[in-house]
């Protein structure tokens, strides 16, 4: 089938002026996105993971254009949004929508929920009378579990996980086609996180989303997501199907990452071999050279340093980029 | 050997609405090297219960009760001796490392200010001793790094500093307020070791305040859980993990996405955290509990002991239901 999404080796730059120096001295360059590609099929879910710094916000930001690519393209439906004009991307623009990590801060406060939800809808189809976008709000809110109601409410008297609704309210009125959801339920408690989450895959079931889910926390990202890219230091390590990603990854980064989520059980888990990864993330500024997990990675040798690896099929359609890839049995599961 | 010990802990903070209980009535106990997991959701009372035996309330906030260490009343004491026993005895390491350092000062001189007030060592072997600290909790080259500021370490370092200044007294409890809720997975594992082997190699008591059950089940002896200011259910972890008694602890355990299951739906608790200023008369969790009957409502389930080493606080526990 042919991807709703294809992106290629694209890559977010920025410039940055280093502490202390001359307005005039040349900036330095901050690679957050450095060649990623992948393609995602319609009605699927792209899990992104990686530690902060990794670039998997950037890279959710590029796709939906609030920050400009510096290089690649960003195949949606066969158009390239990256090197289209301003005014021809705003066509695309409602059938890319995102949802926010700290729901609160994502909603004008001085306006109401309805208008809130409202908005896009107003924006892109001003045609649509007053009545029909009363009725599709009020609609869209009951979706998601809001009480129709209480639409002249300020986003202030709501709690987290209403407000998290709120913003999946606003972002599904338009219909996207592709759904962006970075962080969504960092900052809410589990028992409501467990909520949230199951009303985004609901959504995507039912009205055929095609999205990218972006967090950290990897045993969520499993949860919703059929396909999961790791990334690290602005660049892919590994790409699989959820499953033998979280039960064989096969990068030593993805397994770190793994070993480092601790799972609710007490017996399972002192029974666990937990290798902890060591140091932290290296400055973008100056990354390693070749492959840029290398200096925290316990396989390295001295390759490493001046090739870098690239993506490679290593098990039908298991892609990772290593050379010393090997599947480790991460996890016995439960059931 | 009980170190710590609360007698019907509460905590009021008086509000524009009216008094608002955050802790109400809490009873728990801590041993000697022992540690102890509060776990609970945003509103649980969690922290403010932390904050009552430490005499860090807000202004507005006035705890009542008991909090026994070593059989004296940290609540009632004066605020000098409280100085001496937070200084010598009890520590505590904050969420957020970063507004917990002074941003002004070296590292070294917030930590020698430490050692020179507290035991009144000179303040070249205080910062002699903060370096052997810094070492321990593993911060690399610390001879150096000791002499510069916060902003130039990362989150996982400056939690790494707050620990190591905590323990500069050698003190026998130490309580940590969500100490890996700001970072990484991979920081917070190193974050967890440094606190597990501060415990093996000094003895220290830890009170590990957390929302995350992850964490829970890896690091602590015993597990207390807490809603809407009251504890629901408390035991050793791997019992109350395994055999969750409370409907709270239970979904609580449910709700939590697993990265060794392969469940299609996540079970889920409904509702919302509660509004402690409208908490109901009976069991603050009736209201989101799917097993609840009416006079859970309006009658409040005592605290009842069951397996000997347990404790829980429901009129129709989970064993009873099966």
């Amino acid at each position: 089938m042919e991807p709703i999404l294809s992106v290629q080796d694209l890559s977010v730059t920025f410039d940055i002026h280093p502490q202390g120096a001359w307005p005039w001295t040349k900036p330095q360059k901050l690679h957050a996105v450095n060649g990623i590609s992948f393609d995602l099929a319609p009605g699927q879910c792209l899990g992104v993971v990686g530690e902060s710094g990794s670039g998997k916000s950037t890279l959710a930001r590029a796709i939906v254009g609030t920050v400009p690519s510096s290089h690649g393209r960003i195949m949606f439906e066969g158009h390239d949004l990256a090197s289209m004009s301003p005014s021809a991307r705003r066509v695309h623009r409602k059938d890319v929508q995102m949802i926010f990590q700290d729901p609160l801060a994502a909603l004008n406060p001085r306006m109401t929920v309805g208008d809130i939800i409202a908005e896009p809808l107003i924006t892109h189809e001003p045609k649509v009378p007053r009545a029909e976008v009363r009725r599709r709000v009020q609609a869209l809110m009951e979706r998601v579990g809001l009480l129709p109601n209480l639409v002249n409410r300020y986003p202030h008297e709501f709690s987290g996980g209403q407000c998290q609704r709120i913003g999946i309210a606003r972002a599904l009125i338009l219909k996207p086609k592709l759904l962006i959801c970075d962080e969504p339920v960092l900052a809410l408690d589990v028992s409501v996180q467990a909520q949230v989450v199951n009303l985004l895959r609901e959504l995507q079931r039912d009205m055929g989303l095609s999205m990218i889910f972006i967090a950290h926390d990897l045993s969520v990202v499993k949860h919703v997501s059929d396909k999961v890219m790791v990334m690290y230091l602005g660049r892919t390590m590994e790409m699989a199907d959820s499953k033998p990603l979280t039960t064989g990854p096969r990068h030593p980064y993805s397994q770190a990452l793994i070993a480092s989520v601790p799972i609710p059980d007490p017996v399972l888990e002192r029974a666990r071999k937990r290798p902890v990864l060591e140091g932290e993330l290296p400055s973008p500024l100056r990354p390693p050279s070749g492959c840029v997990f290398r200096t925290r990675c316990p396989k390295a040798q001295a390759i490493c340093a001046e090739i870098r690896p690239l993506m490679t099929d290593a098990d039908n359609g298991h892609m990772v980029a290593c050379h010393f890839e090997e599947k480790q049995e991460m996890l016995v599961f439960a059931r | 050997m009980t170190l710590l010990q609360t007698n019907d802990l509460t905590v009021t903070f008086q509000t524009a609405d009216g008094p608002v209980n955050a802790v109400n009535g809490v009873n728990f106990s801590i041993d000697k090297g022992e540690t102890l997991a509060i776990v609970g959701e945003s509103g649980s009372g969690k922290s403010q219960t932390a904050f009552a035996i430490m005499g860090l309330l807000a202004r507005n906030g006035q705890a009542t009760g008991q909090a026994l260490f070593d059989g004296q009343d940290l609540l009632a004491m004066p605020q000098k001796v409280l100085n001496k026993i937070r200084a010598n005895d009890v520590a505590m390491i904050f969420q957020d490392p970063m507004t917990s350092l002074n941003p002004y000062i070296r590292i070294s001189d917030q930590m020698a200010e430490v050692l020179t007030l507290h035991k009144g060592i000179s303040k070249r072997d205080a910062i002699a001793q903060s370096v052997r600290m810094l070492d321990a909790v593993g911060i690399p080259d610390a001879k150096v790094r000791i002499s510069s500021y916060p902003h130039e370490f990362s989150g996982g370092m400056r939690q790494r500093i707050m620990i190591a200044m905590a323990l500069l007294c050698e003190p026998r409890l130490l309580i940590a307020d969500e100490p890996t809720t700001a970072l990484d997975v991979t920081v917070q594992a190193q974050i967890m070791r440094v606190l597990a082997d501060i415990r093996r190699d000094f003895g220290t008591a830890m009170i590990l305040i957390t929302h995350d059950l992850g964490i829970v089940a890896d690091a602590c002896d015993r597990t207390l859980v807490l809603y809407g200011g009251q504890i629901m259910e408390e035991g050793p972890t791997d019992n109350v993990f395994a055999r969750p008694s409370h409907p709270y602890t239970a979904g609580l355990l449910r709700a939590v996405p697993r990265l060794d299951r392969d469940d299609d739906e996540l079970l889920t608790i409904a509702g919302e955290p509660p509004d402690m200023s409208r908490l109901p008369a009976g069991c603050p969790f009736s209201p989101r509990c799917a097993a609840m009957m009416p006079h859970c409502l309006t009658v409040k389930p005592s605290l009842e002991i069951f397996d000997g080493t347990r404790r829980r606080a429901c009129h129709l526990p989970i064993e009873e239901v099966a």
